[in-house]
């Protein structure tokens, strides 16, 4: 069954569908101390609204050396979806000692610059994945690990996982395997700060460009829609 | 000194190399760290790197006006601090704004920076940044105590509130310094110092591992990369701050820069033999044994 088909027999993204209604996200009113009345839209009140924008590098020379340091100090936000990501903590251990080339894990996605979807990405944890996509500050770079995230891998034709990472995120570099060892891992860095040097690694502006493709192939996946489009 | 021009270079100058040598201070302590785990551990030059990505980060959002205004807050303590320490002895250039009271101005620029960032990191809105703040509030309030009184108790002993008189009386050889001379403030002193400096076992602020790095878990870009200039002068002047009170002061360069990596090495050592302690554990210690210290050296300075 291909991707597309499989999702088609969902039902669509309907207040019906949604049969967990978030009390929390519901409008309401309350009274502040000195008894004043105000109106809450928890979607519209607590969250950002505006829609991304572009931030393209200004500077051809500053933006080179710009880039050089942003590939020597890769900021590491591990998501660990899938078994691969069992492969991600050695690399900080004295075997691997990814510190070398300027690598290190940042446990929160404001301070990372290179996201880690390390494996098989379930409907549930996509949400979650895209939240924290979009709260890195840009330039923010993806890498996915191992081929559930190119085609599905060995659950391609599972119900709850998704088959291509690039369909909801720009991906920078792949890594194949099931599951890649720490070395590849290595090698899948140095191939991104291949990239970064030479001014190719620009997924956050993609992002923004096609932003309403990737919306909608968010949408079409994750039922229950509560959050705003874009969320940081 | 007449020029104020001349002087406010120098200072400048003084900031210069005192931030180069806390970044290069940081990667040598990681290299040492990482060593002692059988790593290689980071390159000598990554924190400047790291400096130069976080300063050109594209993306950048505020949570609003404190959110801005806390690491200003922080650097502004971290310089104030710095502007009115006597690095070398006997130097007018490099004895920066130092002047007859200064201890206590110190005192207040310590706190200054950490309240700002309490209020910045709370407008942030993450959980985990005000739980990071309340630990560190609360830390180091008991780290004040003993602190403050192993200040009072050397300010009674050389009659004298102005640092550069302290290291003034301190010339002269190993047993004329502080440590020497009234060990007891000084252990009370050197205890604090490991609270001040906030690496392990007293680290739980940022505890990496359970509240995402703490206060700072929504800095990002220039955000951080003040916040990280700004932890590179502080370790460093505050260093220098324990060498002037206990090790006689520096009379050149190259003995505040050998003595200040030797203290902060002290808290680098017992951080890699001991694991971290609880929010609770760390405040029953400052308030058992450094507190004792402190009162005894009052009492005994009387
Ligand atoms: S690629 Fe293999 S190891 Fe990685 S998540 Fe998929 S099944 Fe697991």
């Amino acid at each position: 069954m291909s991707e597309e088909t499989k999702h088609n027999n969902q039902p669509e993204n309907t207040e019906e569908s949604n049969k967990f209604p978030k009390e929390h996200l519901q409008k309401r009113t309350v009274y502040s101390p000195d008894g004043e009345k105000i109106e809450i839209d928890p979607l519209q009140d607590y969250y950002l609204q505006d829609r991304p924008e572009r931030r393209d590098p200004r500077y051809r020379v500053v933006e080179k050396f710009l880039n050089w340091a942003r590939s020597e100090s890769l900021w590491i936000l591990g998501f660990g979806t899938g078994c691969g990501s069992i492969e991600l903590p050695p690399l900080t251990t004295p075997r691997f000692d990814a510190f070398r080339f300027g690598i290190a894990m940042r446990p929160t996605p404001r301070q990372s610059n290179v996201f880690i979807i390390s494996g098989y990405m379930s409907i549930k944890t996509l949400k979650r994945a895209i939240r924290s996509y979009e709260q890195m500050p840009d330039p923010k770079y993806v890498v996915a690990l191992g081929s559930c995230t190119i085609n599905g891998g060995m659950y391609f034709d599972s119900y709850n996982t998704i088959n291509r990472l690039d369909k909801y995120m720009p991906v920078d570099v792949y890594i194949a395997g099931c599951m890649p060892r720490p070395e590849a891992l290595i090698a899948g860095f140095n191939k991104l700060k291949q990239r970064i040097k030479e001014g190719r690694a620009e997924g956050a502006n993609e992002y923004v460009q096609r932003f309403d493709e990737y919306k909608a192939n968010q949408k079409q996946i994750i039922k229950d829609w509560n959050m705003p489009d874009y969320n940081w | 000194m007449e020029n104020i021009a001349a002087k406010l270079l120098w200072t400048f100058l003084g900031l210069l190399i005192v931030l180069n040598w806390g970044m290069l201070k940081t990667s040598i302590v990681r290299k040492i760290v990482a060593r002692v785990g059988g790593r290689y551990g980071i390159r000598w030059y990554q924190p400047w790197i790291n400096l130069i990505k976080l300063y050109g980060t594209r993306g950048q959002l505020s949570h609003g006006v404190m959110f801005y205004l806390g690491p200003v807050f922080r650097i502004a303590g971290g310089v104030g601090l710095f502007l009115f320490m006597p690095l070398i002895f006997g130097d007018p250039r490099w004895s920066n704004f130092a002047f007859a009271g200064d201890l206590i101005l110190l005192l207040y620029f310590k706190f200054f920076g950490m309240l700002g960032m309490a209020l910045g990191a709370g407008e942030g809105g993450h959980p985990y940044s005000a739980i990071g703040v309340s630990r560190g509030l609360s830390q180091y309030t008991t780290v004040e105590i003993p602190f403050t009184l192993g200040i009072i108790a050397l300010a009674v002993q050389y009659d004298t509130l102005s640092l550069t008189e302290m290291v003034a009386a301190q010339q002269g050889g190993i047993a004329n310094w502080t440590i020497v001379t009234n060990p007891i403030a000084s252990a009370a002193l050197l205890f604090s110092m490991l609270g001040i400096f906030m690496h392990a076992p007293f680290d739980l602020v940022k505890a990496p591992n359970e509240i995402p790095i703490g206060p700072p878990t929504e800095y990002h870009g220039s955000y951080l990369g003040v916040l990280r200039t700004n932890a590179a002068i502080m370790h460093i002047t505050e260093a220098v701050l324990f060498m002037n009170l206990l090790f006689g002061g520096a009379n050149n360069w190259i003995e505040l820069i050998i003595k200040t990596f030797l203290i902060y090495f002290i808290t680098v050592f017992i951080g890699v033999v001991f694991p971290r302690f609880r929010i609770e554990q760390s405040v029953r210690f400052f308030l058992g044994v450094p507190l004792i210290l402190g009162i005894l050296a009052i009492i005994l300075i009387m």
